[in-house]
């Protein structure tokens, strides 16, 4: 009997609504496992929950998102036997797939550390002409979708997610397409790590199929695509164009060490600047 | 458009009110739910929906501003989507009916109040009289009242009854719609029976909740009314509207409720003198799916009014 890999919406493991399955094959064409082929619907519902995380997932303190974070890092550490396993079931060679989820659990742990951080580096004083104290925050832009390349079972998946939590956004993530499995058991490791339900919500399925529709729902405020052909990001940057809803499509090497840094939770931040009117000292003879 | 009741009925022995079947109900609520509905059905369901909309404000925090906002927004469902159909009401409480009414206006959009020590009920029939009077003579069109649960629950169905029909008469020609509150009333059974002695009293509406108490507003409850409503039906010849009020914050599942409706008491109470959704957050979620089903895009509350 082999296991059917379920979706996690809202802090739950769940079976397509669409009833859809779909056969992954290893590389002698093997069917090793079952995986749900998510419809729009099953989006859908991703996305309605991952809304009604946001208000508790952004509210929340920066050092508690960091402490959250670091927990999945030990998290992964702790089951990276299991994952390596599940790896190898996919077809790395063992080597390959160690090296894998070392990467993961250290990039785990890099953005965990910059969860309160950034905000010192990337908010500003600025001075304006006038009687006013003017500043400027990030904050997180909302509901993001994540898109993750098909080249890594799951770094590269991670290292587009984590700096999406790290600044306080909920994420609908599309698992890659060669490799559901270990997309499914990150999700198990979410939910045990203290992430609250609907924070991330994970999706296996076709990219083709689903892309449309995280490009055109209103209720997504940023698309991120890893590793795209130049026809699907044409396409993409139209649909999104549509809505205003801004798109990242990234292209990066992420075993590279130099892939990692700050700038990638800058991308799913909106700035705000305040104006805060101030007495005018000379003016006013004030005594400050 | 049936014409509120005016003729005091016979009493009925309400303790031989019919039994109600709880599995056979509970089944036949699910059965529904598992239906597809094809779009285009769907596109009309949903206008008829906002359409039998009563909106819905009754909160400790309610201002004039509120429910003028209220007002305003049931004036203007979206004005984006044009070819929509107005909602049946704005319910709010005795002392917004004015500001409520002024902000209407002439639009055919009803006022209705909540009355009778809403939403316990837990008040002598004298103050339930002067709220309900309060209320329609503020310009009420329609009043809702709550059912004394209390009475209801230790047998005393014959003070239930005597009071809904006193509040009937206060209300002149208001349309009264009855609160059974069903969270309240433990089985169907009760709720068959609370559902019997209201229409007898003279109920034009009979509604499930407050929206203050959980369980609010369900599938089988609601056909547990709704049976209760086909039956007084065939004996009396009296149409009787019915309105569940609170949980209800989805499309489909309004959907389903229309179903219901259609199969139980058939086309004739598929209007907004027949049913009535009390709801406040249900617009938005019916505006988002006509708005989907016609850009094609799934739409977010970002876009929409307050509910």
């Amino acid at each position: 009997m082999l296991k059917t890999y379920k979706l996690y919406i809202g802090g739950a493991f769940v079976r397509t609504e669409s009833g859809r399955y779909l056969k992954l094959k290893n590389a002698k064409g093997d069917v090793i496992a079952n995986v749900c082929h998510a419809s729009r619907k099953d989006l859908r519902n991703a996305v309605t929950a991952a809304g009604k995380a946001l208000p508790g997932w952004s509210g929340k303190s920066a050092f508690n998102r960091s402490q959250i974070l670091y927990r999945m890092a030990e998290m992964l550490e702790q089951r990276g036997p299991l994952l390596v396993d599940e790896m190898v079931l996919m077809g790395l060679t063992k080597t390959a797939a160690r090296r894998e989820v070392n990467l993961c659990i250290d990039r785990t742990v890099y953005f965990a550390g910059w969860c309160d951080k950034y905000s010192q580096i990337f908010s500003s004083v600025n001075p304006v002409a006038s009687p006013h104290f003017n500043f400027t925050v990030p904050e997180p832009m909302g509901v993001i979708a994540v898109v993750a390349g098909k080249d890594t079972p799951l770094l590269g998946l991670l290292s587009n997610l984590l700096p999406v939590l790290a600044g306080g956004n909920t994420a609908v993530v599309l698992a890659p397409e060669a490799y559901p499995l270990s997309s499914v058991f990150l999700s198990e490791i979410v939910n045990d790590s203290d992430v609250p339900g609907g924070v991330v919500n994970l999706l296996t399925g076709l990219h083709q199929e689903l892309l449309p529709h995280l490009a055109g729902h209103m209720g997504i405020h940023g698309l991120i695509v890893d590793d795209c052909s130049q026809e699907t990001a044409a396409s993409l940057r139209e649909q999104c164009a549509e809505n205003l809803k801004r798109l990242f499509l990234r292209d990066s090497d992420w075993t590279d060490p130099e892939s990692q840094h700050p700038y990638l939770i800058l991308d799913t931040q909106e700035l705000k600047t305040t104006w805060h009117p101030i007495e005018v000292i000379s003016g006013m003879g004030s005594g400050y | 458009m049936p014409a509120p009741s005016t003729t005091k009925p016979a009493r009925p022995d309400f303790r031989f009110s019919p039994r109600v079947d709880q599995v056979g109900i509970e089944e036949r609520a699910k059965r529904i739910q598992t239906r597809s509905i094809k779009n285009e059905s769907k596109a009309q369901g949903l206008k008829m929906v906002l359409s039998m909309m009563d909106l819905t404000t009754l909160e400790g925090q309610d201002t004039p501003g509120k429910v003028r906002q209220l007002c305003h927004k049931a004036l203007h469902v979206h004005d984006e989507l044009p070819g929509l159909p107005t909602v049946a009401a704005v319910c709010v409480y005795p002392s917004m009916v004015a500001v409520a009414r002024a902000a209407l206006g002439e639009s055919e959009i009803n006022v209705a109040s909540v009355a009778t020590a809403f939403p316990s009920g837990q008040s002598a029939l004298e103050i339930k009289l002067a709220d309900t009077k309060m209320a329609v003579d503020a310009g009420a069109d329609e009043i809702d009242m709550v059912i004394s649960r209390g009475k209801m629950l230790s047998g005393e169905y014959d003070y239930v009854f005597d009071e809904i029909a006193a509040i009937k008469e206060v209300c002149g020609k208001a349309r009264l719609k009855v609160i059974l509150e069903t969270g309240e009333l433990d089985t169907y059974d009760t709720v068959r029976r609370a559902s019997d002695i209201a229409m007898h009293a003279g109920a034009d509406f009979i509604k499930t909740s407050t929206g203050k108490i959980q369980p609010a507003a369900t599938l089988p409850v609601t056909l547990v009314m709704l049976q209760a409503i086909r039956d007084f039906h065939r004996a009396t010849g009296r149409m009787v509207g019915m309105k569940p009020a609170g949980g209800i914050s989805t499309s489909k599942l309004a959907l389903h409720y229309l179903m219901l409706v259609k199969e139980t008491l058939g086309e004739d109470w598929l209007d907004k003198h027949g049913f009535r959704f009390g709801a406040s957050s249900l617009a938005n979620d019916v505006l988002m799916q006509l708005m989907k089903q016609q850009t094609g895009f799934y739409q977010s509350a970002d876009y929409f009014s307050i509910s």
